[in-house]
């Protein structure tokens, strides 16, 4: 034990490890980009289908579906899965295949809770809305969404804390990131110093995230404190995170 | 990893031949998966149980051990292989305690959700018919349960088999072996057949505990697997007429 903590200190003590594209700040930036670009992609994907089928309240055992095929699908096996496919169609190693599968691996989380969001929008409200005189499309922006805001922000924070997490795989099909020190460490007894800095970098970006969800929820949804409804559907932190 | 990819871009997704001429590392590592699954869900179980019980007897004790299976929970794994590393080294320890600590957070929430949802009118019934504490939570409150457990028996197992995977990288793995040996020989079939047979696993495991439930809690069908089943006392009368007409 206190040999690996003697090789993260002289590998945190050396210029290495900040600097130049193996440095831990690029290494960082790169797993941050990455992860941020797959969650805006796959809430671009996946809110609007959500939204729309939750409005009219059909597509349960989609959503539930969904959930379960999520579940049951090994995130490394996506990853890797995606390489044979990505070769032969001309878009390489690292970035696409790892952003493609991450995207997959994203709207789960994400659609289910927008689905259940506003399929769970408390028929009164609908109905007042609609005695008010508004639009199906009026109905949606101005009650169904601002109402189911707090799941979906919650379908958005497990979605980009298992993002964070699952993109350490990307150095798996050459996406150099966080999870390529590691990746190395295991085959090298040499660079463990380097895979326990990585290791711990990786925990304190998957909790930061968290905290940084954690802390809009609280800003965007004021009225009702996080944690406070679970529907029959709906993707909480237990659901999640893990790649 | 770096090579060219020329291999993996030529042949076809998936060779018949390949897969026919390897039944045997199929069965092996079937057996490994199989080991693994059941390792990690029985050991997080017990453990899930005892946090529990604790929380059960303690209420101020769940919140802090909760919210220490949630912090575990969101640590990556690939990160969790690396701390355990010094500890344990590469192999069967490190796989199974990254695999146990992802199990505790789902049965945790499970088991006190379902020991929550038994209705307090049956807790005082069996009270006032004289049971002691420990004794009603096993004859009254842990039966009753029963759905509950199971739901998250069942989310646990299908999540480890996926993850079981994943411990390829410390040299473990199960099916997850041909997926890392397909990865590192650029063969997209064992890839395939990799992902394939850890989803089936996981199915056919979903399954099982789908007709568990019929067996065990025949009063409670659950639609749902997220669902948290919460049977009342008009469940448990119907289970015990259900026990009569069943032991009659």
């Amino acid at each position: 034990m206190p040999e690996i903590l003697r090789q993260m200190w002289d590998y945190l003590s050396s210029d290495a490890a900040w600097s130049g594209n193996r440095g831990l700040p690029a290494l960082i930036w790169a797993h941050v980009k990455l992860s941020a670009l797959a969650v805006v992609v796959a809430a671009v994907a996946a809110i609007p289908p959500a939204v729309a089928l939750g409005h009219i309240r059909r597509g349960g055992l989609l959503a539930v579906s969904i959930v379960n095929v999520g579940r049951a699908l090994p995130t490394f096996a996506i990853i890797v899965l995606i390489l044979p496919f990505s070769l032969r169609y001309g878009f390489g190693l690292g970035f696409w295949p790892t952003l493609v599968a991450l995207v997959l691996l994203a709207i789960p989380p994400i659609f289910t809770n927008a689905y259940t969001g506003v399929r769970d929008v408390p028929p009164d409200a609908v109905e007042a809305a609609r005695g008010m005189g508004m639009r199906a499309g009026e109905l949606v922006r101005k009650v169904e969404v601002p109402v189911a805001w707090p799941l979906i922000i919650t379908g958005l924070r497990v979605s980009a804390v298992q993002v964070v997490a699952t993109a350490t795989l990307g150095a798996l099909v050459g996406y150099r990131n966080l999870g390529t020190p590691i990746i190395t460490g295991f085959a090298q007894p040499s660079q463990r110093g380097e895979l326990l800095a990585a290791a711990i970098t990786v925990i304190l970006l998957a909790l930061l995230t968290d905290a940084v969800f954690a802390l809009a929820e609280r800003r965007l949804v004021p009225w009702r404190r996080p944690a406070g409804r679970q529907a029959d559907v709906t993707v909480t932190a237990p659901e999640a995170a893990v790649p | 990893m770096s090579g060219s990819g020329g291999v993996l871009a030529a042949e076809p997704f998936i060779r018949w031949d390949w897969v026919l001429d390897h039944t045997d590392d199929i069965r092996s590592n079937l057996w490994e998966h199989v080991q693994l699954t059941v390792l990690a869900v029985g050991i997080g179980f017990v453990i899930a149980m005892a946090m529990a019980l604790i929380a059960l007897r303690w209420r101020a004790a769940y919140g802090p051990l909760a919210a220490f299976c949630a912090a575990m929970y969101s640590v990556p794994s690939v990160a969790l292989f690396a701390l355990l590393l010094p500890f344990v080294g590469l192999g069967l320890w490190n796989a199974l305690i990254a695999l146990v600590t992802y199990t505790l957070l789902i049965l945790l929430r499970n088991i006190v959700a379902g020991l929550d949802g038994v209705a307090p009118e049956v807790r005082e019934a069996a009270d006032g018919m004289g049971y002691e504490r420990w004794r009603r939570v096993l004859r009254v409150d842990l039966p009753l349960a029963t759905p509950s457990i199971i739901a998250g028996l069942r989310i646990a197992t299908v999540t480890t088999i996926g993850l079981v995977t994943v411990t390829a990288l410390v040299g473990e793995g199960g099916f997850g072996r041909f997926i890392n040996q397909g990865l590192s020989r650029q063969f997209s079939t064992e890839i395939v057949l990799g992902a394939v047979l850890s989803v089936a696993f996981a199915i056919a495991c979903d399954v099982m505990f789908v007709l568990a439930e019929r067996v065990l809690a025949p009063w409670a069908r659950s639609k749902a697997p997220v669902e948290v089943g919460r049977p009342g006392a008009l469940s448990l009368a119907r289970w015990s007429r259900q026990r009569r007409v069943a032991d009659a």
